[in-house]
């Protein structure tokens, strides 16, 4: 029984169209492995009640037409659930109930699954180690002392510990795909506008992208049909038609052009990721891919251009979290000022205040020009280099980090180590285009490592078909032992 | 056009000082729904009655522009003869209060909805063209409400996000009279357009006015200084006035003025100093990326142009050619919508220069006296052009006309009905007119000897005699006509 969340969402799905297994008793099995994994602390809030009625209701009434019939998820505690707290990792959100559903939820929900839990995360999706989150640190499954990556932690330790049997998250500068390829499972960042945002508390608004995260790439296909789509509450939502990733999905990658980019061999990185990446480049080669040597050459410059388009964006964003209407409230303060900086004080942690700092900072006059006018205009180059390269290619291959798991604690004190563990995920939020991390190996200390497959503007299907390819020539398993329960 | 001159200075010791004006106005724009979200714009709901969660500012909810409120901001341009621009940015302005839910204003900075457009005042000494600057689309904040309780703030977030057209002018206006045409002037554009009801009193317009002072005949500007959100006109021509003087007088006495934004107090009739440009808010704008750049496809500002109701500038030219009023009375006549559809609707039913004549005198006094609108007036058009053409044709006397009036108010009677009923019409039969005044000489024997021998004025004494005697109803041309004869 417990067996049945060790499998795929799709083999999961199967199970429950031939009546294998009921709902209900698949819903139990992930909340026993919720309830035995508390040391993770991947959840802020379980839904158990509320999942097991559902599970009920679909079982009196199935639907098995439906792409996830009968499906418990745990999501990102970053989307808005109508009448379940919403708390982004953060203190000043701790009292939050919306009354209202994310869009993106409400897809997966109209499309037959139901709420588990909500899952921890870096404090307003800011970090890449869930060390921010108000609601303590998340563990990574493949050891104790790990962090599970961020800001989708809490969703890449429970996907990986079997404790739901797909999720979501959002994935501002890499928040999916370091997290997936930390815990050796797969995450998808969509092209901005193919999952809509609203409903998603937001962190830089024309970075955020909600994407799957699940164990195979079938499950994310599955996953992200489920959840996409457009949206006439969102602005930047593309107005397009929906696509049936699942049922496209083929294996043969025969012809297509792999950019290899020069500038993601960077300085002091572990010489393992280096024979990771060659052993991707080999097996889409013996696949009949073509490999094709490009230059992304402002690539250097899209972690700097980031961490001042992000944190401009999110100072603006997060002014909204002032104790008036909604959220934590601080008693002390004589007058209007001192409420808001007492409760801003005590609401928000350390590496969001220092955000919402350089952000005002790279906002004021005097330094608009120098910082973020500039930043934008890099922002172009740095599209405009993915532009010019998928003239001639289909896809490009990477690296998804520059390093395995790193360990709790190991880099809280430097952020800029912090950030850089980012270099290879942010150029693609930069430019707005879908990047698949997928699971290709291990390091020597057995922790997993992934590569990453980006994709012209609204190209899931073909990096889906490359990384579906890929996963079946691997020969990638994850071994992770439940060490937790 | 006219005699007058220009004469607005004021007068300091060592000389006359010219003020300089600009004004921000602050329009509402006319729209079902708000300008990103789908509450209503409705006045005088209860408080937080009229809040959506994207007018809260709850987390996660996005903006969604307004169409409506779009293509209102382009008729206004359009009417303001500006240029309209195809690519417009919405930016976010950044400050904290608590009727901002959001923490930030979106608004327009860099790039405006409209451009550059002009308005033309009728002035008594010429034609005024003031310049605009730009027309901006923007969000209105909430309302903080201090005086409900001793110790907290209320906050009501129904203005919340309502669209607001910002009309920024060139410092083009000189005098509080150019303001108070300027005002006027917008407000009746608007008003013909539908795009704001103007309505100052509901917070429908407001204004910030920006005041500088400058010896006559310099040619730099002075040191401006702001006064935030005025309401009223007669309030923005005392903040002015209050703010030249101050200015003029800082200067003489050797000091500076500091360019500050300041406050008037409408109480006490001066204006304060709110902060200086030292502690002047940085905003912080960027263009806010939750929304694209509104784009504007040229067919739809074509086709909004073409859709244009006739504008008073227009109006007034046609009322001067076709109905040959002059330019006083046309300009009267198109100041409002409905006024001008009023005139309109008796001039072709009458004699169009009586009917001015007669709506700008009686009718208007009537309205202003019971604090009425046209559009509220107890007296129709068409009974009012009845009357009028009952003047023109002799039927009765202008001053029995008066008496018709005041029974129409009261009844609400067709002035055909009034006349027939209480037997008011024009005694213009010469016969009967002689018999009259035959009666009232030989009564007045030493009065008719005095006027013959020169005490001329007594003619009058014979005109009120014979007005008297009629009822009124005696047609004075005619009463003139045998006077004169008679008394040779």
């Amino acid at each position: 029984m417990t067996e049945i969340t060790r499998q795929s969402l799709n083999e999961i799905i199967e199970k429950v169209k031939t009546k294998k297994i009921s709902s209900t008793d698949l819903t139990k099995a992930y909340i026993k492995n919720i309830e035995s994994a508390k040391k993770l602390n991947a959840f802020v809030t379980t839904t158990f009640d509320q999942a097991l009625d559902k599970a009920q209701q679909f079982d009196n009434k199935p639907n098995f037409d439906q792409l996830l019939p009968g499906i418990p998820l745990a999501v990102k505690d970053l989307f808005c659930t109508e009448n379940t707290k919403t708390t982004a990792g953060s203190n000043i959100l701790n009292n939050f109930i919306p009354s209202y559903e994310s869009t993106v939820t409400k897809n997966l929900w109209n499309n037959g699954s139901f709420l588990l839990g909500k899952l921890n995360c870096d404090e307003f999706a800011m970090g890449s180690s869930n060390e921010t989150s108000h609601y303590g640190n998340v563990i990574n499954p493949v050891g104790d002392h790990l962090v599970p990556g961020g800001s989708s932690g809490g969703s890449s330790s429970a996907l990986a510990a079997d404790l739901t049997p797909a999720t979501i998250g959002t994935d501002t500068g890499g928040s999916i795909r370091q997290p997936a390829s930390f815990t050796g499972t797969v995450g998808l960042k969509p092209t901005y506008g193919l999952c809509s945002r609203w409903g998603i508390v937001a962190f830089a608004s024309s970075l955020d992208q909600a994407g799957p995260m699940t164990k195979t790439i079938q499950d994310c296909a599955i996953m992200l049909e489920s959840m996409s789509g457009f949206d006439e509450k969102d602005s930047t939502s593309i107005n397009k038609k929906n696509e049936q990733y699942s049922k496209n999905l083929k294996d043969n990658i025969k012809g297509l052009k792999i950019g290899i980019p020069k500038e993601y061999r960077v300085d002091n990185m572990p010489k393992e990721v280096d024979e990771l990446w060659e052993k991707g480049k080999k097996i889409l080669k013996d696949l009949g891919a073509q490999l094709i040597d490009i230059s992304l050459p402002h690539t250097k410059y899209a972690l700097p251009t980031y961490y001042i388009v992000a944190p401009a964006e999110a100072s603006s964003n997060l002014a909204r979290y002032d104790g008036v209407r909604y959220g934590y409230r601080s008693k002390q303060g004589k007058d209007l000022i001192e409420m808001y900086e007492k409760t801003r004080s005590e609401g928000f942690g350390d590496e969001v205040k220092r955000r919402i700092l350089i952000g005002t900072y790279v906002l004021s006059s005097g330094y608009y020009d120098a910082y973020y006018l500039k930043a934008q205009k890099v922002r172009q180059l740095i599209k405009k280099d993915f532009d010019d390269s998928f003239k001639k290619i289909d896809a490009i291959l990477t690296p998804s980090t520059p390093s395995s798991a790193f360990k709790i604690g190991e880099k809280t004190n430097d952020p800029v180590s912090m950030y850089l563990n980012d270099i290879f995920t942010v150029p693609v939020n930069l430019a707005g285009l879908p990047a698949l991390s997928m699971p290709a190996g291990v390091d020597k200390q057995g922790h997993p490592l992934g590569l990453q497959l980006i994709g012209k503007a609204l190209d899931e299907q073909k990096i889906l078909n490359i990384g579906y390819a890929f996963e079946k020539n691997c020969g990638f398993k994850n071994e992770i032992k439940k060490w937790w329960s | 056009m006219s005699s007058e001159k220009f004469d607005y200075f004021i007068k300091g010791e060592k000389g006359k000082y010219e003020v300089v004006i600009g004004l921000e106005v602050h329009a509402q724009v006319l729209s079902k729904s708000k300008l990103f979200s789908g509450s209503s714009t409705k006045f005088g709901a209860d408080p937080n009655n009229q809040v959506s969660l994207i007018d809260s500012a709850f987390p996660g909810m996005l903006p969604v522009i307004n169409e409506e409120c779009v293509k209102q901001a382009v008729r206004t341009g359009l009417g303001l003869n500006a240029k309209i621009n195809n690519h417009s940015v919405f930016d976010r302005k950044n400050y904290f209060y608590a009727d901002l839910p959001q923490g930030y204003q979106i608004s327009q900075y860099k790039n405006p909805i409209v451009g550059e457009g002009k308005v033309l005042l009728d002035m008594p000494y010429g034609v005024r063209e003031i310049g605009i600057e730009r027309l901006h689309l923007e969000q209105d904040a909430g309302k903080s409400i201090h005086d409900m309780d001793p110790t907290s703030t209320y906050v009501d977030l129904n203005r919340s996000g309502i669209a607001l057209m910002e009309i920024v002018s060139k410092p083009d206006l000189r005098s509080p009279d150019e303001v108070n045409a300027y005002i006027k002037k917008l407000r009746s554009i608007m008003r013909y357009l539908d795009t704001c009801d103007g309505n100052m009193q509901e917070g429908s317009l407001r204004a910030d006015v920006n005041v500088s002072v400058r010896k006559e005949g310099d040619k730099k500007f002075g040191t401006r200084c702001e006064i935030k959100n005025v309401n009223s006109i007669k309030f923005m021509q005392m903040a002015i006035e209050y703010e030249a003087s101050r200015q003029v007088e800082l200067i003489e006495n050797g000091k500076k003025v500091d360019q500050e934004t300041r406050l008037f107090d409408t109480k006490k009739n001066e204006t304060r100093s709110m902060r200086s440009k030292e502690d002047a808010h940085d905003y912080r704008y960027f263009p806010d990326p939750d929304l694209l750049p509104l784009k504007l496809e040229q067919k739809l500002i074509d086709d909004l142009k073409k859709s244009l109701p006739e504008l008073p500038d227009k109006k007034k030219e046609r009322f001067i050619k076709e109905y040959g009023l002059n330019t006083y009375e046309a300009n009267v006549l198109v100041s409002e919508k409905e006024i001008s559809e009023y005139y309109e609707e008796v001039a072709k039913l009458s004699d169009k220069k009586l009917a001015a004549t007669w709506m700008m005198g009686d009718l208007f006094a009537m309205l202003n006296d019971k604090g009425l609108d046209i559009s509220k007036s107890p007296i129709s058009a068409k009974h009012f052009a009845e009357l009028v053409e009952s003047i023109k044709t002799g039927e009765i006397s202008g001053r029995i006309a008066k008496d018709i009036f005041e029974i129409m108010l009261e009844t609400g009677d067709n002035p055909k009905k009034i006349i027939d009923l209480n037997g008011m019409k024009q005694l213009s039969d010469p016969k009967e007119l002689e018999k009259i005044i035959n009666e009232i000489l030989n009564k007045n024997k030493d009065k008719v000897d005095q006027y013959k021998s020169g005490k001329v004025k007594l003619f009058g004494f014979f005109v009120g005699q014979t007005m008297k005697l009629s009822d009124g109803k005696a047609n004075p041309k005619l009463v003139n006509e045998i006077l004169t004869k008679k008394l040779k």
